[in-house]
């Protein structure tokens, strides 16, 4: 059922892991499954642009949702933020040779922890949010908080 | 999809279906093209082929302690799960409307039932406990006079534990209510005795015990009112109409004829492997479970759930190093809903999550499980380092 692209991704994943000090945090989740995907960016001025120099990501969900995480870090560095927001899911699905029908919302949910993670850079840098990224936002806090609730004593191993 | 660089597969899914044996298929290649003859017909070959179809029946009924006629071959445990649901009720719907059924039936159970509540009846769950055994009290407690049928598994297809059937049917019988048994994981590793059991109905299929697929059977108490599902040329004396699939009857047959004759050593040896791999799996992962009853289970049923990542994944990882099992995690499941067996079982959805069921057969061999035990913790531990759940312990 899954494209060979998508296995090597999943088997293989690039950008794993976690940036210390990153500039924003992206963090959602899926309710059905209950997936969760960490996205995390650093952001450098370059030549007046902020561009994405680097990204990295965690995830618990399945086959899809890692190799869908795996394959958006890579298709966004490099990136400036707004390049970045404009990647879509699609894009995503394509440069894995397709996806399953069913495991479509597997990368929304990554496209989701990128917009989180640029969201959150910008406001921690007190710089202004579009319009549709601050809608975005509150729908994916929403969700979060009952997922969050779901999974409180695992986040608590994470308090070191 | 491209062939896999691991060319040696080690399938640990049995309990999803098993290869059919050389033995069995040797049996049933005459009933293709020389003995291809229809069993109602009354010609020679007609004859032949009722020969060997009334042979099967007999071997089905000496093991389950009945008689030939008590038994029904049908296409599918499906089939003969909905038959015994729908054909008991529209039969007995004049003494009563209440089906007691399992939380953790199989879904052809359930959904039988579920479409039975359209019709008019009412269904009634009965719990179960944390190690999926079913809460008798309940039952005792949900039998009224208007209970006409209870439907509980004789063990389970995904946490593998067996069900105290036998108490259950002295419960239904002194009531008057009947009883019937989805054995489709049992039947074939145990002894299966009607009698003692006090079932009224019970359902067993041919691929689960390396016959083909296509044939399974009902087994009808005498006497029992049940309203025929496939109605047609009055096959199988009246109850279900269709040209008997003789080839696979013989080989269901075969199959469990061979499974009796190896039931004892194959019962200890799946065991010690089963063990085996339950307790070293438990010690070398942390943070991982058993899910179903530690010692009434099936001879070789393994479900394991790991804490922090998910059963798709773990699946498809071991996949890629050549082993085959199943998962029921919600991202495997066409709604994205975790198993209503580890729900029933008082899982939370998250622990849900990350379960495996690694279930042996008949050509495990001790290396397989060698093997297995050297790959699994490897695999969680990959997985583990992409889960964001997991930074510090494990
Ligand atoms: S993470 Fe659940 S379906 Fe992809």
């Amino acid at each position: 059922m899954y494209t060979d692209k998508v296995l090597k991704y999943f088997h293989k994943p690039r950008n794993l892991g976690k940036i210390k000090n990153a500039d924003g945090i992206g963090k959602v989740g899926n309710l059905a499954c209950g997936d969760m995907m960490y996205l995390y960016i650093k952001v450098e001025n370059i030549k007046g642009k902020e561009v994405i120099t680097n990204v990295k990501f965690q995830t618990f969900g399945c086959v899809a949702a890692i190799a869908t995480s795996s394959a958006i870090t890579e298709m966004v560095k490099g990136k400036t933020i707004e390049e970045a927001l404009k990647v879509t899911n699609d894009e995503i699905i394509e440069s894995l040779d397709g996806l399953p029908p069913i495991k479509i919302h597997c990368s929304v949910l990554a496209t989701e922890a990128l917009a989180e993670a640029i969201y959150d850079y910008l406001k921690k840098s007190n710089k202004p949010t579009p319009k549709d990224l601050e809608k975005k936002h509150e729908s994916i806090v929403r969700h979060n908080e009952e997922l969050e609730e779901r999974y409180e004593e695992w986040m608590e191993n994470q308090k070191e | 999809m491209k062939t896999k660089k691991t060319s040696k597969r080690i399938y640990l899914d049995y309990a999803a279906t098993t290869p059919v044996d050389k033995a069995v298929i040797t049996c049933m290649l005459p009933y293709f093209n020389k003995n291809y003859g229809n069993s109602s017909s009354i010609h020679s070959m007609g004859v032949e082929a009722n020969k060997a179809l009334e042979k099967s029946r007999n071997i089905m009924s000496k093991y389950l302690k009945c008689s030939p006629n008590e038994i029904y071959f049908t296409s599918s445990a499906t089939e003969s799960n909905n038959w015994a649901l729908k054909g008991i009720a529209f039969a007995n719907k004049a003494k009563g409307k209440r089906i007691i059924v399992s939380s953790i039936e199989h879904d052809c159970v359930l959904n039988s039932a579920k479409w039975l509540e359209s019709q008019g009846f009412e269904i009634k769950y009965i719990s179960v406990n944390k190690d999926g055994v079913v809460n008798i009290n309940e039952l005792k407690k949900l039998m009224n006079k208007d209970t006409i049928l209870v439907s509980v598994m004789h063990s389970n297809n995904e946490i593998g534990t067996i069900e105290p059937i036998e108490e259950i049917g002295r419960l239904c019988k002194e009531r008057g209510i009947l009883l019937h048994t989805d054995a489709s994981q049992s039947f074939g590793k145990m002894n299966l005795d009607v009698e003692k059991l006090n079932v009224d109905l019970l359902t067993a299929s041919s691929h689960k015990i390396y016959g083909p697929k296509g044939a399974a059977l009902l087994y009808v108490r005498n006497g029992v009112n049940i309203e025929p599902l496939i109605h047609g040329g009055g096959h199988e004396r009246g109850k279900r109409s269709s040209t008997v699939n003789v080839p696979a009857i013989v080989g269901f047959a075969k199959a469990l004829d061979i499974c009796i004759k190896e039931m004892k050593t194959e019962d200890k040896r799946l065991i010690k492997l089963r063990n085996k791999v339950i307790k070293t799996i438990l010690k070398k992962i942390p943070q991982s479970y058993l899910n179903g009853h530690p010692v009434k289970r099936l001879s070789n049923n393994i479900n394991l759930r790991f804490d922090f990542i998910e059963g798709e994944a773990l699946m498809m990882e071991l996949d890629d190093k050549g082993i085959e099992v199943s998962t029921a995690s919600a991202c495997s499941s066409p709604k994205l809903e975790s198993s209503h067996v580890l729900l029933a079982c008082g899982i939370e959805k998250k622990e849900a999550q990350g379960t495996i069921r690694i279930s042996l057969g008949r050509f495990t061999k001790d290396k397989d499980i060698e093997y297995l035990l050297e790959i699994l913790p490897k695999a969680v531990k990959k997985l583990r380092v992409i889960s964001p759940m997991n930074l510090k312990n494990c």
